[in-house]
This record gives C-alpha cells, structure tokens and sequence, in this order.
C-alpha cells in the first residue's frame, strides 16, 4: 500500500484547535470560535487534497497509509498508531469536515450569546478529530480510541448545559449505553486476536478466509452490538431522543450526520467479516429491519420537532444497517444514504435550530404553525431537505433510499419480501411524520405564545443551511449518475455478481411513490384540513401513547435492568458490612478466644496484637511440621 | 555506584534534617520535605536512564552481609518491574507532599512529625520493591506498617483510629502467615544447601507439593490482603475514608502495590507448581473483585469509600493479568500497576481538594461545581476518565491488555471481567454528575477554585496518564522482556491463534 505523510494533519489540526481553545481558557473567548472553524475547516481542504490525489491514481493504488509510531507492542499484540485512507474513508472524511465545518460557521451565531460559546467550540473540534481518527484507524483498536473519543465529545456535548439536572442525566445516560454497545466491540477485538492473531483490518481480512465461521459469527454479532450502542439501533437506541439536550447544531453533527452513522461503518468496513458469517448478518438486517420501523412509528407522535427528527434518524440509520447487512450489493448503498442523509437530516436539524432561534428555543411544534412567511429562507432550505428524505424524484433521497429498497426486495425469496415490504412501509411512515413535522412548523395557523416573535436568522446560520440544502437536491443524483459511488467503492467488496431481480427499479420505484403519497396524503387530511391543538390532546388511542413514550423503551430499561440493578447494588452494600466484614470480624473473635477483644478495638490493641502472635505462631509450628514430614 | 543504597538513604536524610528544624517553623519543614523528595524522584530518573531494558537480570544488585550466621543479607537488585514501580513511588512522593500541603495541620502530631513519617515510608516503599532478600523483604514489609499506622491514626479524619488499627490487625496477620512460610522455606534451605534467605536460592527448593500449596498460602493471604482481594478489603474502604488524602495516595497507590508485586515476584517465583494449583481459585476471587468492587463503589455515598472501591475492582484486574499467564496479562498487569498509582492519585488528590474545601466527603453535599470551580471539576473529570479507562488515557492500555490477554486463555473470565467497563461509566459518572453538574447547591456557592500551588501538583499527574495513554512503550519495553522471562519460567507460551495464525 502507498504512504502518506499528510494524513495526520486531518487530525491534528482540529485535536490542535481543541486543546488550544482549552488550555487557553476565558482568554482565548474572543478568538477560539474563529480559530477552531478555520481548523475544521483546513482539515476539509486537506481531506480534498487527499481526494483530489486519490482520484489520480488507479483503483488499487488509491488506499494510502501513514505509520505515526508504535502504539502498543506486548507479545504478538502489536498495534501502531497508523492511518489509513481509502475509497470509504475518504466519504466519510469529506462528510465529517465538510458537514462539521458548515455546522461550526452556523455555531458562531447560533452559539453567540452563550457564555461558554469557546468551550462549546473546543468539543466540536475534539468530536471532529476523534470522528476522523474513527474512519481513518486502520486496526478496530485505532477505531476504538476514536469510538470512544466521539462518545466522550457526545457526552459533554449532550451535557453542555448540564447545569440543568435532566440533560445531565442525558449525557450520563448516552455514555452508559454506548458504553454496553463499546464492550461489544471489545469482545469482537478479543476474539478476533484469539482465533486470528491480529486486529488490523488488512489482518483480519486475510485471516478471515481460513478462520471458523463460528468465530466469524462471534465477531459479527459483536460487532453489530456495538453498532446498535453508537448509531442507536435497537435494542441499545433508547439514549439518542434524551441526546437532543445537547445544544442543536450538535444534533446536526453529531447526532445526524456524522457519529451515529459510524455504526453503519463499522459495518461496512468490516464486510468481509459479515460477508463470511451469513448468521451475523441476518441478524443485521433484523436489527435494522426493526429499527427502522420502530423509528419511524416513535417519529409520528413526537411533538417537540427536535425528538421527532431524532426518531427520524433513528429509522433512517436502519435504513442504512439494513442496507449494509445485504451484504455486498448493499454497502455502497448503505454508504449512499448516509451521505445524502448527512446533507438533509443535518440540514433539516439546522433548520430546526433556526426555527428554535426565532421562537425563544420552543420546541414544541404545536406552538409554531404558519413560520414559512417570517422565515422563508429556512423553510425553503427545510423543504428541500423534507423533499429529499421522502425520497422524492430527483431530490437526494430518491436514489439512495429506493436503492435499498430494491435490494432488499431483491435479497431473494422470504426474506426479500419481508424486507422489501419493510422498507416500502417505512417510506411511507416517514413521509407521514415528515408531513405533519412541515405542517406543524410552517403552515396553517400560528399557535405561537405571546413573547415569541418569529423572525429569520443571520446569514451565519442560513448559509450553511442553503449549502446543505443544495446537497439535499443534488447529492442522490451526483453520486448516483452512472453508478459514481457504487464504482468508487467496489474495490472494497467482494462482487458477488448480478442476483436475479424480483422487482425492476421502475416498479420499486412506483411502488415507494405512491406509499409516500399515502403518507402524505393522510397526514395532510389529519393537520391541515383540521385545526391542530396548542396543547397535545390527551384522549389519544393507547398506540398513540405508547408511541409518545417512545414504544416504552425507558420503562422496559428501568423494569429489566435499572431497577433490578439497584436492588442488587443496596443488597450489596449492606451485606459488605453486615457479612462479609462481619464474617471476618467474626473469625477474628472465635481466633482471639474472646468475644470483646476486638470490641474495645483501642484499648485492647496490646492484648490484640499479642492474640494475632500467637496464631502467627501457631500457624509456624505447623509449618515446620510440614516441612519435617 | 549504590543507587538503590542511594536512594534509599536519600529520604532518611531528609528526614533527619526535618528532625533537627524547630517544630514551629512548619513552612521550612515543608519545604524541606518536598525538596528531599525531589531529589529521591531526580535520583531514580537518573537511575532509570541506566537500565538496560533487555537484560532480563536484576540489575543495581547490592549484596552485603548482614547477619552471616543465619545467613541473612542486605541484597537489593531490580527488574523492570521493580523499576517501574519504584519510579511510580518516587513520582507520587512529591506530588503528594505539594498536594497536600496542609492536611498535616490538625493532626494528633505535629507537622513536622508528619513529613518525617512520609519520608520514612518512602525509603521503605524503595526498599520493598528491591529487596532480593527474602529476610529484608519481609522486615520492610512489616515496617512499612508503623509509619501507616501512624500516618492513619494521627492526621486522618473521623473514626481515624479504628481504621488504623483495622488495618493493622489485617496486615499484621497477613504478615504472621508469610512469616511462618518464610520460616519454613529457611528451615528447608538448611537441609538443601545451606541456610539462605536468598531469593534466588530459594527459588531453587525441592518440596513436595503439599509442602509447596501451603508456604504459597501464607504469602499469598498476606498479599491478597495488601492487595486487597475480595473478601480480603473489608479494611481499605475503611482506612481510605479516614486517612488524609495524601495518605490515602501512599496507602492504594504503591503499599497496595506491594500485594500484586509480591505476587509475582514471590509467590509465581518461589512457587510455580502452587500457584499454577490455585489460579483457577484465584482468577474466580479476582473477577468477583472487578465486579463487587464496581458495584459496591456504584452504591457509596461517600467519595473517599467510593474511590476505595474502584480500587478494589481495580486490583481485581491486576490479579487477573497476572495469573492469566500470558505475556499480555502480565504486561497489562505491570502496566496497570504503575497507571493505578497515578489514576487513583489525581482522584484521591483532587477528591480531597473538594472535601476540604467543602466540609464534608459525601458526594450528595456537592452539585454545580463545573460552574463554581471548572479547574477543579474538570480535574476530577479527568482523573475519573482515568478510572474508566477511557482509550486516551494511560488506564485504557492497561486495562485491555489485561482484558485480551487473559481472553486468549481464559475467555469467560475474560467476558465477564469486561463487565466491569460498564460498571465503571457508572461508578465515575454518578459521582461526576452529583458533584459536578446540576444547579449550584447551598453550601458550594463560595468554594475556591484550584490554587497555583494545587495546579503545579496535579499537573505532573494528568500529563503522564494521558502521555502514557498515546505513548506506553517507554514502560512497556522496561516491562516486556521481564514478563517474557517470568511466563517462560513457569512453562508458559502465549496461546497462539486458533485459527492458524497470520
């Protein structure tokens, strides 16, 4: 493979900018917002230099390596601090400082009147260098440190404004349940160092042809489990709708664009272990299959419109799980939609921050209604980016999400029918929730509270904005034109060939139009022909309550594990004392031969100690006696 | 040149010079007793640029005679294990005298008794890590007690007194029973040789098995109470929520060590046939430790138990890498040693600034210390990153060392010892969130940030668990070629890859 001695600087320049902003502290409050965006931003242009060499040299050529230093070496476990660019990780590398860069400009304003606007901005940089150490990592202990590291940069970032005790717990409880979701990838590490002797992705990639499929599966599974932690995939997704605590452009970057998606690929880039183990990989498509519906029903009754585009991401990242687990027709695809979702979710999650901007931070989409004439520029932006995500020809979603439709309908027998008619349901449904998120915000009547005073936002925020608004119209059609990504990306897969197709596009593509024209239709019939309620109507089916309890996966956590898990923990502490150190205690008074030598523990130390030599010696005597046997 | 010798004799001078200031000059005294203390770390880094990372052989070996007629030596020598940990102890000695400039004031002694007991203790933790005499080991080992006692029992807080002796009453029946192992090994060498307290030579005994289970018994219960192994800790919590904080750093951080150390050094070298008997025994005692010491420490109220039992999980990994048996256990082991000292040391430290600033050890006390004192809060942030072992930081490599060695020969130990980085998100973050977060409670409106004093001493500690956690091959090339030598020496090989290898 071809080194590189520029790879680095993706890195280091926002790592740089990160501890600059907090070793520097208050006096660096004037700057640091400029500095850590033009950081961010550098590290863009340096990931489009890498492009622009990488699109220069022929397909196998094209993966470049840089050996910084030797990380870990004890035995055969030798792991370098070494990156490596190829084909995926320069998508993602793009996504991430293109995305995060237009995320940081929006932030200088959105974040202007916030005392800790340069703290805020040290941890966007931080996320930034530990996303790109993630996708650039080139053993799954390189991607660990970053796996981690976004996790560390989510949880402050959740907790910015942790003074308040519920996003506190927010944080907290995001970095738990992504830490259930990181031991996964621990055991996959072990595993794979036990049967094949090596963690590097080249590796285990070799070592994957002659390893048992057993393990195969192991690894996979474990893998998928630590995947479902970070892109909140059932059954670890319950943290992602508390994560909206986190200020919202942090919701755009992180929680949309770019850290839930690493699930997605961890996946992919670990294909020819998934290829390998058809087990593993059924059950990603499950995972998958259920999350993309369980968010999408969680996303049709949220009615603060920052947990309904949550629960969006949530059913769109299943998209892409699914896509990744049909394996190798499907992971260019998977990594499709995540980049055009990477342009409208983020770009929508703007538009919401906006929307929050001129509202008084309501996120309550009850109260907004008729915003598109006091705020034109977000509504289009916003419009487009809803466009995309129905999947509406020729916006972005169009292409990447009827991709994976068709492939999963095309996956062959039972199961393609299962999945294709999973998919083609859950299009609709988002085009319901989607529906009624536009129709709650921007049309009908204003619901607004009296001191709000809707207004547009600077050109700081809606630049970005209409940026990732164009992407939202052309980034499907950009990467889609004659098979550009699927081309880019096939090196890294194993061509499995044709498989015999079910449905054509055409008809996939039909079929996906007139379930987003149901959804439509029926959320226009349900909140524009009638008045919307300011206040959430509470004679609701029973479904509709389930779903606003979010299918009650809190409930289900605190029954199985919370509850359970602090009973256990009181017990514990009582018995240390009561048992554990009463049993000592006791065999101390039955040693000592009296029952109050040790409970005048200060006076009678002498006497104690004098007891305590005496076991000493007879513990010696029956030494020696041994020996002299 | 002597430099064990040298360092050694290097804090007994600084305490004498403490001993001949006037009591109520107690600035000087303080200053005298980090000046020493520097000097002892300048001294070991100067000591550790000679040492010759490849060669398995102890190295500085001292042997003189000391008492001939029972053949009982002054002999000192090091590996890279030893080396490490006496870098460890001598690091954290001034750090501790800086960081806990005044929790001498208030004590039962004077100040200056203080300082001159820490200096004691300290030629004593040097001495117990380069002992190579089995005699001289154990008259330090046992030493080490009086100065801890006293440093427990007349400057810490609360029921200071009956911790002190808690402790004691264990040790000390730690200490008879490895005094009677000892004493037999003696006996046996007679009759093999010639009577020696020599490590070595020691090694070398022929004895029967049942012979061999019960001498390593008597070691190992005394080490498994330093240690402390479950359910062998009953006294640390104890001790930790009333020793000083700098005490408490002395006391987890490298006394404790001395437990897992004597573990290898002692009980795999002279035993290997026992302890190879009691692994499966004692990987069972060291998961339980990992989670019931999570668990408990999730469930405390006060912050000095709370850190105490994060220990007690942390030794319980330390055990597991040792007797996993395979280079990367070891290593991860020896690692986590040196890591755990600093660790548990930014958190007792800064744990202890909070306390005597705010009154009181309970973590309910505490909320919104992020917004009242951010240096402070995110120092404990840190040192609580430590403690999880969050990748990053020095803990993280130990740590999964441990982990994956152990996984290659012992995958359900290994799987469940994992558990416990979930427990630890718990254990750190609620403590974290109670203290930190939140709005500002009555009672912390006033508290005063980290001082310049408080910053210079806390600083050393974060850049080496975070340099160490990008950077270990400096330790790990000092600790490798000695756990390849102790691996080899018990029989052992690295399992190799059940698929084939590469």
């Amino acid at each position: 493979m071809m080194t590189s001695t520029s790879l680095v600087y993706l890195i280091a320049l926002p790592l740089a900018g990160s501890a600059i902003l907090l070793l520097a502290g208050r006096r660096s409050d004037k700057w640091g917002h400029l500095l850590a965006t033009a950081l961010s931003a550098s590290s863009f242009f340096v990931g489009l230099y890498q492009l622009s060499l990488m699109v220069g040299r022929t397909n196998s050529d094209r993966p470049v390596t840089q050996k910084l230093f030797e990380w870990i070496s004890v035995g055969t476990f030798k792991i370098d601090a070494s990156l490596m660019l190829d084909q995926l990780s320069i998508c993602f590398v793009l996504l991430i400082t293109g995305v995060g860069t237009l995320i940081h400009i929006y932030s200088i304003s959105y974040m202007s009147h916030d005392p800790d606007r340069r703290r805020f901005f040290a941890f966007l940089n931080l996320f930034i260098a530990a996303m790109l150490l993630l996708v650039l990592g080139d053993s799954y202990l390189n991607l660990y440190v970053g796996w981690e590291g976004v996790g560390l940069a989510s949880y402050l970032l959740i907790g910015f404004w942790n003074q308040k005790p519920a996003y506190a717990t927010a944080s907290k409880k995001a970095f738990v349940m992504n830490r259930i979701g990181d031991m996964g990838l621990s055991f996959a590490i072990m595993i794979a160092f036990a049967t094949m002797g090596t963690v590097s992705f080249s590796g285990v990639k070799e070592a994957a042809g002659h390893t048992s499929t057993a393990a195969l599966t192991g690894i996979g599974i474990m893998l998928l489990v630590a995947a479902t932690g970070k892109s909140a995939q059932f059954p670890l997704q319950a943290w992602l709708g508390d994560a909206m605590a986190g200020p919202t452009p942090v919701s755009a970057l992180i929680h949309a664009a770019t850290m839930v998606t690493a699930g997605v690929y961890l996946i992919t880039r670990s294909n020819f272990i998934f290829d390998a183990a058809p087990t593993a990989q059924l059950l990603v498509v499950i995972v998958g299959a259920i999350t993309l519906m369980f968010g999408a029903l969680i996303g049709t009754a949220k009615d603060d419109i920052k947990k309904a585009l949550a629960a969006s991401t949530m059913s769109q990242i299943g998209y892409m799980i699914l896509g990744a687990g049909l394996g190798p027709v499907g992971y260019a695809f998977a990594i499709m939609h995540l980049l055009t979702h990477g342009f409208f979710k983020a770009g929508m999650f703007l538009g919401a921050g906006s929307v929050m901007h001129g509202m008084n931070d309501e996120v309550n989409m009850r109260k907004y209604g008729a915003l598109r004439k006091f705020m034109p520029i977000t509504f289009a932006t916003f419009g487009l980016g809803y466009l995309a995500i129905l999947g509406v020809p020729p916006f972005a979603g169009f292409y990447s999400k009827d991709m994976i439709i068709e492939t999963a309908f095309n996956s062959g027998g039972a199961k393609g029918i299962i999945l294709g008619c999973v998919t083609l349901l859950g299009a609709g449904i988002t085009a319901f929730y989607m529906t009624r998120v536009m129709i709650l915000t921007f049309t009908g009547k204003s619901r607004w509270d009296e001191e709000a005073h809707p207004h547009e936002s600077p050109w700081l925020m809606w630049l970005p904005m209409a940026i990732l608004a164009i992407g939202s119209v052309t980034s499907g059609y950009l990467l889609s034109h004659g098979d550009t990504l699927v081309n880019w990306l096939s090196p890294l897969f194993v061509n499995h060939g044709e498989r015999a197709e079910l449905l054509s596009p055409v008809v996939v593509s039909g079929l996906a139009l007139a379930m987003v024209a149901i959804g439509v239709a029926i959320a226009f019939v349900k909140y524009s022909r009638n008045e919307v309620a300011a206040v959430a109507p509470t004679d609701v089916s029973i479904f509709t309550t389930i779903a606003r309890q979010d299918l009650l996966q809190d409930r289900f956590n605190e029954a199985v594990f919370m509850q359970p898990g602090q009973a256990l923990t009181a017990v514990l502490v009582k018995t240390d004392e009561a048992v554990i150190d009463g049993a000592v205690r006791g065999v101390g008074r039955i040693a000592l031969g009296s029952g109050s030598a040790l409970r005048g523990i200060q006076t009678g130390f002498v006497r104690s100690y004098a007891a305590l030599i005496l076991i000493g010696a007879v513990a010696l005597i029956a030494a020696i006696w041994v020996v002299t046997q | 040149m002597n430099w064990l010798t040298l360092l050694m004799v290097l804090p007994l001078i600084g305490s004498v010079a403490l001993a001949v200031l006037p009591k109520e000059n107690e600035k000087l005294v303080k200053q005298v007793a980090l000046a020493s203390t520097l000097v002892v770390m300048g001294a070991t880094i100067a000591m550790a640029v000679g040492f010759q990372r490849d060669n398995i052989e102890l190295q500085f070996v001292e042997k003189y005679a000391w008492i001939p007629s029972f053949g009982i030596n002054y002999a000192l020598g090091v590996d890279g294990l030893a080396l490490v940990l006496i870098l460890m102890s001598t690091i954290l000695a001034p750090v501790v005298v800086l960081a806990g400039w005044n929790e001498s004031q208030g004590g039962r002694w004077s100040v200056k008794t203080f300082y001159i007991l820490i200096l004691v203790l300290e030629t004593m933790m040097i001495g117990v890590f380069a002992a190579t005499d089995v005699f001289l080991f154990y008259v330090i080992f046992e030493a080490m007690l009086i100065p801890v006692y006293f440093l427990i029992g007349g400057y810490g807080s609360g029921e200071r007194s009956a911790a002190a002796v808690k402790f004691l009453i264990y040790s000390l029946f730690g200490g008879l029973m490895m005094l009677a192992s000892i004493i037999a090994l003696y006996v046996m060498s007679g009759a093999q040789g010639g009577h020696t307290f020599d490590l070595a030579a020691l090694s070398q005994l022929q004895m029967s098995s049942m012979t061999q289970n019960l001498l390593f018994l008597g070691f190992f219960i005394a080490f498994a109470i330093k240690a402390p192994l479950w359910p062998l800790h009953t006294w640390l919590p104890d001790a930790a929520e009333s020793a000083t904080p700098g005490t408490s750093v002395l006391l987890l951080g490298v006394l404790d060590k001395v437990g897992t150390f004597g573990m290898i050094r002692y009980c795999l070298t002279l035993f290997p046939d026992a302890s190879k008997t009691f692994t499966p025994v004692i990987l069972v005692l060291a998961v339980i430790s990992i989670i019931y010491g999570a668990i408990l420490a999730i469930g405390q109220r006060d912050l000095k138990r709370l850190i105490a039992f994060t220990s007690i999980s942390h030794f319980g990994f330390i055990t597991l890498g040792i007797f996993a048996m395979t280079s990367q256990g070891y290593s991860g082991a020896a690692l986590y040693m040196f890591n755990h000292g600093f660790s548990t040391a930014a958190l007792f430290l800064v744990g202890g600034w909070m306390i005597s600033r705010r009154g009181s050890s309970t973590i309910s006390d505490f909320g919104g210390l992020q917004r009242i004192t951010p240096v402070m809060a995110w120092m404990f942030f840190l040192a609580g990153m430590s403690s999880l072992a969050l990748p990053g930081m020095s803990s993280f490599v130990s740590e999964f060392l441990v982990l994956v060695g152990t996984f290659t020969r012992y995958p359900v130990h290994a799987v469940i010892a994992t558990f416990g980085i979930v427990l630890a998100a718990l254990y750190i973050l609620i403590p974290v969130q109670k203290a930190l977060h939140g709005p500002t409670t009555p009672g912390n409106e006033n508290l005063s940030d980290l001082n310049l004093r408080e910053k210079i001493a806390i600083a050393p500690v974060m850049a080496i668990i975070i340099v160490l956690g990008f950077y270990p091959a400096p330790l790990l090339n000092v600790i490798n070629p000695a756990a390849t030598h102790v691996i080899a020496q018990l029989g052992f090989s690295d399992p190799a890859p059940t698929s084939g290898g590469k």
